[in-house]
């Protein structure tokens, strides 16, 4: 199982393209991260879970459906690791298996108003479901 | 000058100011937009690992079609994904050899294309110098906070729009229609973007923030180039709320061109 688990987090790294082993650890991004209240695992710390093979862990985390994309992370890193990329990688492992979308696209009608941009609708099911 | 112009699917519906307005302020400065024949919806989002290869070729199939030249946007969200798109075919050999294999097209494409935003037109092809020359309404006295989000500035090395920590670009837009850019804190953290959709909470206390750092400084209107930004910061804002306008349509209204529009309608 725990072989298992670090061929899945090589894998990760590998569609993430980011050197994750720069990380230094000092918590720059987690401080920058504009959703980091609401996140289980703050971006540092998914670094070196991630780091650290556990896939599965990160698998079950709040952080994946949190995190905005929005780069401030990657932006104020010092060591040019890119922790916005690492969550994504973890992300796409959970959403490309059969029936694992987040959202349920027929409840979505009940949350769409008629001023939201089709922007947000496509942002959404980009990032939640395949 | 005629540009290719990539308006995006949020602009001939939901956020059709961004785009009326910005095509009369372009005439009236002297340049067209020409619409792509067959552009497809950009995606939204970057797609970022190195194997999402199906979600990038909706973007390099329009940056393909504007091969001649520049190829303008407008929404922040459509000139991220087509700006990095673009960085993806002339520098990363692997997706550019994927992509145009799925593409199937005689010629190949490797990232030929400028994508340029509208704002840097204005600043960098006409010069704000030459729009304050043309302002016919000077918006004197209005205090306007400009709000850039993410989507325009990060990464900077990718995006090269402005200084992604302490950005002027709109700030001198604003200058240059006679009104009073005022900065503060929050102009470029993130509007809560597609959460609206799974954590409406969440995106409401991100906006609010927003709104309440510009309101400390004196900020009483925010232009923003983002539909998903605008629609956010107008309807989400939990306790707060102050007007958003697209810049678009700030540049008409200074150009005295916003009740022309209006009358044609």
């Amino acid at each position: 199982m725990q072989i298992r688990e670090m061929e899945e987090a090589a894998e990760v790294l590998r569609i993430s393209t980011v050197k994750a082993e720069n990380c230094m650890q000092c918590g720059k991004c987690s401080a920058a991260c504009p959703a980091g209240a609401r996140m289980d695992i703050l971006p540092h710390r998914f670094v070196w879970e991630l780091m650290n093979g556990r896939v599965s862990l990160l698998a079950k985390s709040g952080t994946l459906w949190q995190c905005l994309s929005c780069f401030a992370c990657s932006a104020r890193c010092p060591r040019g690791v890119d922790p916005a990329r690492l969550i994504e990688a973890v992300r796409l492992t959970v959403i490309r298996r059969q029936g694992a979308n987040s959202i349920n696209v027929d409840e979505l009608p009940q949350v769409i108003d008629e001023n939201m941009p089709q922007q947000a609708i496509v942002s959404a099911l980009r990032k939640y479901n395949k | 000058m005629v540009y290719n112009y990539y308006p995006g699917c949020t602009l001939s519906t939901k956020a059709k100011k961004l785009d009326i307005y910005a095509r009369a302020a372009a005439k009236a400065l002297g340049f067209e937009l020409a619409e792509l024949k067959e552009w497809q919806c950009c995606g939204a989002v970057y797609p970022l690992a190195q194997d999402a290869i199906g979600e990038r070729l909706a973007a390099a199939r329009s940056l393909a079609a504007a091969e001649d030249g520049k190829l303008v946007t407008l929404c922040s969200a459509c000139h991220h994904v087509l700006k990095r798109v673009n960085a993806d075919m002339a520098a990363n050999g692997e997706i550019c050899a994927k992509v145009n294999a799925y593409l199937g097209e005689e010629e190949t494409y490797h990232g030929q294309t400028e994508v340029w935003h509208y704002l840097e037109i204005l600043k960098r092809e006409i010069g704000f110098d030459e729009i304050a020359r043309r302002v016919k309404n000077p918006l004197t006295g209005r205090k306007i906070g400009a709000y850039y989000g993410c989507l325009l500035l990060r990464p900077a090395g990718v995006m090269q729009f402005d200084d992604a920590e302490n950005p002027g670009i709109l700030e001198d837009f604003i200058a240059a229609l006679g009104a009073t850019p005022i900065i503060y804190d929050y102009r470029n953290e993130c509007c809560g973007g597609y959460l609206t959709l799974t954590d409406k909470q969440a995106t409401g206390e991100m906006v609010g923030r927003v709104i309440a750092s510009a309101r400390q400084k004196g900020v009483a209107e925010l232009i923003t180039a983002c539909p998903l930004c605008s629609y956010n910061l107008e309807v989400n804002a939990l306790g707060t709320e102050m007007p958003v306008h697209y810049f678009t349509e700030l540049l008409a209204e200074a150009l005295g061109l916003k009740e022309e529009e209006t009358a044609c309608r």
